[in-house]
């Protein structure tokens, strides 16, 4: 027979966590079937009965003082029915570790600061309870704190993840900077990919008709539909490289100050060499002038656009299209 | 055959728990440790099989006491789990608060501090809270933790100890190692930081966890530091960021454009100079940056700040390319 935990990734200390949970709560009820018992901690049979086989072989060693803890093995096997006696040392749980009472607790804070209005008094009791629990004045907690963003509060992230579970369709309204417009469109998801610190929706987009990468943080709506994925196989594909390769695209080559650095790790570059003084220069492959357009216009002055020749035209006469708006209104 | 370790782990913790006196450590080893023999190897061994597994009882909550194991000599030391302060206060909730708990649990998408909820969690279904997330409509928020660099600051965080990382600035091209007593760490605008003490320059720093470069390198003991009282991670990393002012601006964007000013406008209104008038509220560069994205189609209103920059990036292009 074997004790040991037997989950990959489960170590000693969170079995023997468990058990200090477990205890406490069949002790309260004398008699517990074993199928309950798992329910409750949301766990599986097998897990609590080898839990329970565990706690079956400690107090043996001598030394210890008390009496052995009973549990009844022939009632686990037989009726499936889980009797411990003789325990009563371990009738209350272990208190909340500071690590424990923090993840808790700052859950529930961020929860409160992106909460509606009408969430925030059931969330507010709930955390007063909880941190007299970890101990008066914030004692016992660690120093942790999240201010959500938006994206992080919404409910858009849930949604796709629970679409790609079910091998759901998705209806989303997505926004397009480089046309500036919102569309509505349904899209079967396969996968969330982060890339640097922003996180891609991998689908295959039915309005498109073709795979697309969409910012999550620009999916301004999300609904799942009834409607299965046309094809509920297919992998997400890797986002961490080149996702532009099934657009037409055209290599455009910025000469990039140090201030506008920051664009070589943010997006797909296939070149760079060193520029003039402490400027580098790179080679991007982009799927719309507009977009690069719009790019350097906000890294202006720090970004320099080189070729293609018909681009840097139009970024020019775009720049004093939007220069004669100010000398028109006033300024000077 | 040597007891597996969570066998050992769960004597260890009956033998010490509501202990009267304090027990010695030769007590313990005869108790628990029956696997290593006297000796110099065995000696070593079981120290470090006990360090190990006292601290790990303490990462599940334990409260372990040491005191001094004989009335008359302070020289054996000994150890006890003290019942009251070990134990969990028994809490009672709401329905609507037990459902609550269930939500809390889904909002860390990081592996160490999901576990963590997890169990804190295990303890109150002990206490026989029944915890059932799907009769509240609140939505979590998801809040994920990717860089390398959190899991070991935060565990450096909970064990007070010092670490070192390579660090770099994006002005700067070569990383440079730092030296922190990490305090605790921040998430703010959808990035984490660290805050602490940094040994090297003597003082209060804030780090971004994305820029550490490398490994992160946990040196010395335990405990090595202290926390100055009242620390607030949030007020500290917001004071030691570099500041960039905030604007109000008024800016007029063409109908039909503009869409991602619109999104985070606070008013919008349609004026009779065919122009829609706009409020934004952000960092004075992030505003200015993305009132240029747009062109021609945006023009900036007030303040005159704002105004300026706006004008004198553009004029700086349009100058560049004559």
């Amino acid at each position: 027979m074997t004790t040991r935990a037997e989950k990959p990734g489960d170590t000693a200390p969170d079995q023997v966590a468990r058990l200090l949970a477990l205890v406490p709560y069949l002790l309260a009820r004398g008699e517990v079937r074993l199928d309950d018992a798992a329910a409750h901690f949301g766990t599986d049979a097998e897990q609590v009965e080898r839990d329970l086989r565990l706690l079956f072989m400690t107090g043996l060693s001598p030394g210890l003082p008390g009496d052995l803890i009973e549990v009844d093995l022939d009632a686990l096997e037989g009726d499936r029915v889980i009797r411990v006696d003789n325990a009563d040392y371990l009738a209350r749980p272990v208190r909340f570790s500071p690590a424990e009472a923090t993840s808790l607790v700052v859950a529930l804070r961020t929860m409160l600061e992106a909460a509606p209005p009408e969430a925030r008094e059931v969330i507010g009791r709930t955390l007063t309870k909880l941190e007299q629990a970890a101990g008066p004045d914030d004692e016992g907690l660690l120093r942790l704190h999240v201010t959500p963003t938006p994206l992080e509060a919404s409910a858009i992230v849930p949604v796709l993840e629970s679409a790609i579970e079910h091998g759901h369709q998705v209806e989303i309204t997505y926004h397009v900077p480089s046309r500036d417009q919102e569309s509505t469109r349904v899209v079967d998801p396969r996968g969330l990919a982060r890339v640097e610190e922003v996180l891609y929706l991998d689908a295959w987009c039915h309005t498109a008709r073709g795979d697309r990468a969409f910012r999550v943080d620009r999916i301004l709506a999300a609904r799942e539909l009834g409607t299965g994925v046309a094809d509920p196989g297919a992998r997400a594909r890797d986002l961490t490289g080149g996702w532009f390769t099934d657009a037409e695209t055209t290599t455009v080559t910025l000469r990039l100050a140090p201030a506008a650095r920051w664009v070589q790790e943010y997006y797909p570059v296939t070149d760079r060499r060193p520029g003039p003084g402490e400027s580098v220069e790179v080679d991007l492959e982009v799927a719309s002038e507009q977009w690069a357009q719009a790019l350097v216009l906000r890294l202006a002055p720090h970004a320099t656009l080189l070729a293609p020749q018909a681009y840097v035209e139009s970024f020019t006469a775009a720049a004093r299209a939007a220069l004669s708006l100010y000398e028109a209104d006033g300024v000077d | 055959m040597a007891q597996p370790r969570a066998e050992r782990l769960m004597n260890l913790h009956i033998l010490l728990l509501g202990a009267k006196r304090f027990i010695g450590k030769d007590a313990i080893r005869e108790a628990c440790y029956p696997e290593h023999a006297r000796g110099p190897a065995g000696d070593e061994a079981f120290e470090r099989a006990f360090e190990r597994d006292k601290d790990a009882l303490r990462q599940i909550g334990a409260v372990i006491e040491v005191g001094s194991a004989d009335a008359f000599f302070d020289d054996e030391i000994g150890y006890r789990i003290p019942t009251e302060q070990t134990s969990l206060p028994e809490i009672r909730f709401e329905p609507d608060e037990a459902a609550l708990l269930g939500v809390a649990a889904q909002v860390w998408q990081q592996a160490t501090l999901a576990r963590a909820t997890g169990r804190a969690l295990a303890k109150l279904k002990g206490q026989g809270v029944e915890i059932d997330p799907s009769r509240l409509e609140v939505v979590a928020p998801a809040i994920a933790a990717d860089e390398p660099a959190f899991e070991p600051l935060w565990d450096a965080v909970g064990k007070r100890r010092q670490v070192s990382f390579p660090y770099r600035r994006p002005s700067e091209g070569e990383p440079t190692t730092r030296r922190l007593q990490p305090w605790g760490l921040v998430r703010s605008s959808g990035r984490w930081y660290v805050v602490g003490f940094d040994v090297d320059r003597g003082a209060e720093r804030v780090f971004r966890l994305s820029r550490i470069v490398g490994p992160v390198r946990a040196t010395g003991k335990s405990g090595a530091y202290d926390v100055p009282a009242g620390t607030d991670v949030r007020e500290l990393a917001h004071r030691l960021s570099p500041s960039i002012p905030t604007v109000r601006a008024e800016v007029l964007v063409r109908p039909g454009t503009g869409l991602g000013l619109r999104r985070r406008a606070e008013t919008v209104t349609a004026g009779d100079d065919g122009w829609d008038h706009l409020v934004v509220e952000g960092p004075a560069d992030q505003v200015a940056d993305e009132v240029l994205t747009y062109g021609a189609d945006v023009l900036v209103r007030s303040p005159g700040s704002l105004r300026d920059d706006v004008v004198a990036r553009l004029r700086a292009v349009a100058e560049a390319a004559r």
